[in-house]
């Protein structure tokens, strides 16, 4: 009897081994390379997405979203709703509770603390926190106990999880940045090089903008991983090369953004070592049309509301130019797989998107012009529309890039047929996306009748997004030339929906809001939006696990990546 | 002598103080915004926070006397206190780079290494491929070899390190597989299987960078023989009777080698500019890159501390490329 449960028991030790195998750093090392190099470990410094990516191996918010846009608890056991009671029915406070037993990688226990001191540690004075918009109308962060938090917000948010959601929101521990609240904080080069963190990997050696090299945390919370144990992470070079060394030398088995043409990423993947992937998000290439007059004339009040637009305020000119456009055609010359035509400037998740205006996806020249004829701009000698002794003649302005330039070059030649006349313009992006209050180059500054860029907006709530576009928030020299509304649009039924969305709670009114929103800007055509840009990255076929989330850092489950045997 | 070098040490001060102006003057104008880089997800509120945390806020004269007192007074005691084992003084301000908020002393010193082997030995590498090619070349002028290695210089001083460093990758890397396309910063050499490795990382960016100054030294090298093989001493040599390669590697080559040093001591700053270009096709990772991309961050206390930096070896070794010249020609004095 007793041998036979001996050996009855050294079978199923046998039957354990296999799985016992999959244990932490039992898959060696992994190479992951960002073309963009991180110049710091901490998002709160930075707020670049290549710093948030980097940093999200090493640190982790409370909850995060996973690759369909849903929030997951990642810290904390369940994410607090006003059903289960973490969100107060006023909607002023939400209750975290944090698992048990977490430890950072030193070993020390993480408790309410170092939540509280995340909060602190982003809105000090003189901090310059990237990320304080995470962090909006928090009047308090109080820890009820050694593991519950209790934020508690100003006003009425219908959403309330900014805080600490979010690969923009990490907790970082209270007593490695103890001494670097506020103007302190750039000075703490060793915390902002080597947080230590709650993630499957730690930091050994950072060099910034060249190399980070990171291995397995001993105090992670799954004792079975991370699979690999140890991880370089380099920076630099170009998408070309990037691409290169993951899917033709086989050097790298993760590469990020590879912005690069569609045949050349087909021609890449010809050698079988790599896999390209994709996934759409919500970041769209548009058109943004000034409603207000750019003439160097006006002097200071070129670009604000005194002066509007001579012929864009008419809607049969900006309804004309979006008919004239070939969206199809735009996706295949300059994406390939990795875009999608889009006639919404709000294009996900799926409970926002509209279904009302894709009737842009068909290119209708001979209906522009129709309507330009209709309208009263009649084609003059030289062949440009002009009405009232005003010509449709349109600076198109862009930043350099060639994606943009092709794209400049083919609506212009499609607003040529309807008889608009095209200046194309581009303008290095470092100076048009600065904010520069003495460039007048900037896309805030707008001093174009168009312009073409793409956007996005964090996590999967578009209410601030769709703010965006409210009166009050459009540059103009008041504001220093700071502000989203670039088209100036000012319309006051649609500040009222906005207004009427921060106080809406139940998500499918929130739809409904959002969606409104989004169709009273496409059948206004104040926008016009043409591509749903994916995000387009590489592994390698031998690096199992991945799984592509545009909503939040794209190594955001390092910890369940493992090498194919 | 002596007088001559202290005067052109008086004059370099106010030259690189002059150049130091120059340099902020330009990038401080430019249009460059040190957060345009920063996606458009961060609200322009928190831009601008960001922007005033860099000091950007402060009138433009007021700027250049504190990055002088920083760069000037401020990170030389912190350096030599360093090694002193002086206590270190919080209060006192460092040149800190915008992108990564370190100092920009420890980014430098950081690149330092792998700048130094990988150009630096493309440099020694050219100097000892150059000599023999140029004395070979005009000894035998007009010969097959002087023809190719004309062409071969030619088309190395004249094809861009991109395009000659792109097609490497491509032969040797991707068809071939014999060497790895992006180079390791963190290898370490301890035994003899990482110096081979090292050795493999290096070949290609080497290579690449060996063409390109092989090609202008051999000319220089070149033109310097032939100039001195038609001198009167060498008939007179060679009618003595001396062997003929004592003739032109004793005699000929020394006095030959007085313009070529001076070549090469100008062209020694170049080494640690990094040969930027190459820098970024290989992923080295030195100060060429970290000049580039300091540069598209618009983060100007590194720019200018690197920029700066280059004009004092540049002034230095031309200073010292003077000096050699004197030195070893006793024809030339200075007054």
């Amino acid at each position: 009897m007793k041998i036979r449960s001996v050996i009855l028991g050294a079978a199923a030790a046998l039957a354990i081994v296999p799985a016992a195998q999959a244990e932490r750093g039992s898959d060696g090392h992994v190479n992951i390379i960002y073309w963009q190099a991180p110049s710091t470990l901490n998002p709160y410094l930075s707020g670049g997405t290549k710093e948030l990516e980097s940093a999200s191996l090493v640190i982790e918010p409370l909850a995060r979203y996973n690759e369909k846009g849903a929030m997951v608890p990642w810290l904390v056991d369940t994410v607090p709703t006003i059903e289960n009671g973490g969100v107060s029915k006023d909607l002023k406070t939400i209750t975290w509770k944090l698992k048990e037993g977490l430890k950072w990688s030193d070993g020390s226990p993480v408790t309410s603390a170092d939540v509280v001191f995340t909060w602190k540690y982003c809105t000090a004075e003189g901090g310059g926190c990237a990320q304080s918009e995470k962090y909006n109308d928090v009047t308090n962060v109080e820890a009820l106990d050694g593991l519950t938090v209790k934020v508690t917000f100003g006003v009425s948010k219908p959403f309330p999880y900014g805080p600490f959601v979010g690969a923009q929101a990490p907790i970082i521990q209270a007593k490695q940045f103890a001494d670097c609240l506020g103007a302190k904080a750039p000075g703490c080069t060793d915390a902002n090089f080597k947080p230590i963190g709650t993630g499957p990997f730690m930091v050994t050696e950072f060099r910034p903008n060249d190399v980070i090299s990171l291995k397995a945390n001993p105090n992670y919370r799954d004792p079975a991983k991370p699979a690999f144990a140890t991880v370089t992470f380099k920076g630099g070079g170009s998408a070309m090369d990037a691409g290169r060394a993951v899917l033709e030398t086989g050097q790298f088995d993760y590469a990020w953004n590879l912005q690069l043409a569609p045949d050349v990423l087909a021609n890449m993947q010809k050698a079988g070592k790599g896999k390209v992937v994709s996934a759409f998000g919500t970041l769209v290439e548009r058109i943004m049309i000034n409603m207000t007059n750019p003439d160097p004339k006006l002097g200071d009040e070129r670009g604000t509301a005194k002066h509007p637009h001579p012929f864009l305020t008419d809607i049969a000119v900006r309804k004309a130019l979006s008919m004239a456009i070939d969206r199809k055609l735009l996706v295949e010359i300059g994406y390939g797989d990795a875009g999608r035509p889009t006639c919404n400037v709000l294009p996900a998740p799926e409970i926002y998107k509209s279904t009302a205006n894709d009737a842009c996806l068909n290119q209708d020249i001979e209906g522009a012009k129709k309507l330009l004829d209709e309208a009263g701009w009649k084609p003059g000698s030289d062949g440009i529309r002009a009405k009232d002794g005003v010509r449709l003649s349109i600076l198109y302005q862009t930043s350099t890039n060639a994606v943009r330039q092709n794209f400049q070059a083919a609506i212009k030649q499609w607003w040529n047929e309807i008889g608009v006349e095209v200046e194309l313009r581009n303008i290095n992006a470092s100076v048009f996306f600065g904010s520069d209050p003495g460039s007048p180059d900037t896309f805030q500054k707008f001093f174009a009748d168009v312009e073409m860029y793409a956007n996005n907006f964090d996590g999967t709530d578009p209410e601030s997004y769709m703010a965006n576009w409210e009166c009050k928030q459009a540059p103009r020299p008041e504001t220093q030339w700071q502000g989203n509304n670039m088209p100036r649009y000012c319309d006051k039924g649609y500040d009222a929906l906005v207004a009427k969305m921060a106080k809406t709670g139940d998500l499918m009114e929130r739809a409904k809001l959002a969606k409104a929103m989004n169709d009273k800007l496409m059948q206004e055509y104040i926008i016009l939006p043409l591509v749903d840009r994916g995000r387009v990255s590489a592994h390698s076929v031998t690096l199992g696990g991945v799984v592509l989330n545009t909503w939040d850092s794209e190594l955001w489950n390092a910890a369940d990546w493992y090498r194919i045997k | 002598m002596l007088n001559y070098i202290l005067r052109r040490v008086a004059i370099a001060i106010p030259t690189l103080f002059i150049i130091s102006l120059i340099i902020f003057l330009i990038l401080n104008l430019a249009p460059g915004d040190p957060t345009a880089n920063l996606p458009l997800t961060i609200p322009p509120e928190v831009k601008a926070t960001i922007r005033a945390s860099l000091g950007l806020d402060q009138p433009i004269h007021i700027r250049f006397l504190l990055w002088c007192k920083q760069f000037f007074i401020n990170e030389p005691y912190y350096i030599f206190g360093d090694m002193m084992g002086w206590p270190a003084d919080p209060d006192q301000a460092r040149v800190v780079s915008w992108q990564t908020r370190s100092p920009v002393v420890d980014l430098i010193l950081q690149r330092i290494p792998q700048t130094l082997w990988v150009v630096g030995m493309s440099y020694v590498l050219a100097i000892l491929i150059a000599v023999p090619i140029g004395v070979i070349s005009a000894y035998r002028q007009y010969s097959w070899f002087d023809q190719a290695g004309t062409f071969i210089s030619m088309v190395g001083f004249s094809v861009p390190t991109f395009f000659t460093g792109v097609v490497v990758i491509v032969v040797f890397s991707v068809q071939l597989g014999w060497f790895p396309s992006i180079y390791d910063t963190t290898h370490k050499v301890t035994d003899w299987s990482s110096f081979l490795f090292q050795i493999r990382q290096m070949i290609m960016p080497v290579a690449v960078l060996a063409l390109y100054n092989a090609a202008q030294m051999s000319r220089f090298m070149r033109a310097s023989m032939l100039d001195n093989l038609n001198q009167d001493y060498v008939r007179t040599a060679r009618a003595k009777g001396i062997k003929e390669r004592t003739v032109v590697l004793v005699h000929v080559l020394r006095n030959s080698l007085i313009p070529v040093v001076t070549v090469i001591a100008l062209g020694v700053p170049q080494v640690f500019g990094g040969a930027i270009i190459t820098e970024q096709v290989f992923k080295v990772n030195g100060l060429g890159q970290l000049l580039i991309i300091a540069i598209q961050g618009s983060d100007i206390p590194t720019v200018q501390t690197i920029t700066f930096i280059f004009a004092f070896l540049i002034v230095t070794f031309n200073l010292i490329a003077d000096v050699l010249y004197g030195i070893l020609d006793p024809r030339i004095r200075y007054d």
